[in-house]
C-alpha cells in the first residue's frame, strides 16, 4: 500500500459527481480539509457494490474539515471538527494553509 | 437514561409494501435454494443476541483498566475480540476518546453504518434522514434535542462513518463513581452514549 498523503497534509475532496454508488457524500466535495490519519487499503466500493472485485484496493483516510468551512451557518466554534472517511481517488493536495 | 420515546419512529408494520417486498424477496431465495429457512432465523436470532450492553462492558472495562483501555483506543476490534466479543469478521472498529475537551458524535450520512459487532442494531432515528442529516451541521442542536449539552469549553468532533471504518465513543467516566465495580458502571453506558448523542451519568443516591 503505498499511500499519496500522510497525516496532516492539507487536502480537497474532488468536486464533481460519479454515477452510481459513491462512499464521498455530496456536502464535502470541494471542500477542503487535512489528513487526520491514514486508515488503511480496502477493495473499492465503488466496484464492490457492482460484483466487482475492487480491486486495486484504495487508500482510505480519515480527514478532518473545519465546520466552519462546511457550513456558514454553523452553531459553534468555527474550529471544531467534522471527520469523514474518504478514499484517495477522491482527494488531491490543497485545502487550507 | 433512554430517550426512545422521543425519537424511535413506530417499526414499520408487517403489512407495509417495504415489509411485503422483504417477505417476497425472502420467498424466492429459499424457493431458488440461495438460503434456507432456518439460515434465515440463525442470523436473526445472531443479530439479536448482539446488544449495546457489550459496547457498555468495553467502556466499563476501559475505565477500569488502563491497558484495555490503550489496546481499545489502537484496535477497537482487536479489544472487543480479547474481551470475548465476536467481531473477528466486522469491519475495523474505531474508538474515540471523550475528555474534556473533545465530545465526540457518530453518523453515517450516506446510510445507517454502525457497529453492530459491539451495538446490536441501529436505533430507527440513527438511520432517519434527519438524524443523517442534521448531526453534521448542527450536532449541538441535535445533542441538547436528545437532553445533552457538553460541558462549557469542550469541542465537539463528528465522525461521518462514509466508508469501511465503524465508530464508538468511548465516554467519560462520571464523577462520582469510584466506588462501582465494572458491572455496576457497564450500567451507566447506554446505547445513547456510545453514539455520542448523550453522556453517561452517575445514579443520584438516594437522599443525595
Amino acid at each position: 500500500m503505498t499511500a499519496r498523503f500522510v497525516s496532516g497534509d492539507p487536502v480537497r475532496v474532488r468536486p464533481g459527481a460519479k454515477p452510481g454508488h459513491v462512499r464521498t457524500p455530496d456536502y464535502l466535495k470541494g471542500k477542503p480539509g487535512r489528513v487526520e490519519s491514514v486508515l488503511g487499503a480496502y477493495p473499492n466500493p465503488e466496484d464492490l457494490a457492482y460484483g466487482l472485485s475492487g480491486q486495486p484496493e484504495r487508500v482510505l483516510y480519515k480527514v478532518g474539515f473545519r465546520q466552519g468551512a462546511l457550513w456558514p451557518d454553523y452553531e459553534g466554534p468555527a474550529e471544531e471538527t467534522l471527520y469523514a472517511d474518504v478514499y484517495e481517488h477522491w482527494l488531491e493536495p490543497g485545502g487550507e494553509e | 437514561m433512554s430517550h426512545d420515546h422521543h425519537h424511535e419512529t413506530k417499526p414499520e408494520s408487517a403489512t407495509s409494501p417495504l415489509a411485503a417486498r422483504v417477505r417476497a424477496m425472502e420467498a424466492l431465495l429459499v424457493e431458488k435454494g440461495v438460503v434456507t429457512e432456518a439460515e434465515i432465523q440463525d442470523n436473526v436470532a445472531y443479530m439479536d443476541s448482539r446488544s449495546p450492553a457489550n459496547g457498555a462492558k468495553l467502556v466499563a472495562r476501559a475505565w477500569v483498566n488502563e491497558g484495555f483501555k490503550t489496546r481499545l483506543l489502537s484496535d477497537g476490534r482487536a479489544a472487543a475480540v480479547e474481551f470475548g466479543i465476536d467481531a473477528v469478521a466486522s469491519p475495523e472498529l474505531v474508538v474515540v476518546e471523550n475528555t474534556p475537551e473533545v465530545h465526540n458524535l457518530i453518523v453515517c450520512t450516506l446510510c445507517s453504518c454502525y457497529p453492530r459487532n459491539v451495538l446490536g442494531r441501529p436505533p430507527d432515528w440513527y438511520k432517519s434522514f434527519e438524524y443523517r442529516s442534521r448531526a453534521v451541521r448542527e450536532p449541538r442542536a441535535v445533542m441538547r434535542e436528545f437532553g445533552f449539552e457538553p460541558p462549557e469549553g469542550t469541542r465537539v468532533a463528528v465522525h461521518d462513518s462514509t466508508a469501511d471504518v465503524r465508530y464508538m465513543v468511548l465516554p467519560m467516566r462520571p464523577a462520582g463513581t469510584g466506588g462501582m465495580d465494572e458491572e455496576g458502571l457497564a450500567g451507566l453506558v447506554t446505547r445513547d452514549c456510545l453514539i455520542g448523542v448523550d453522556a453517561p451519568r452517575a445514579r443520584a443516591a438516594a437522599g443525595a
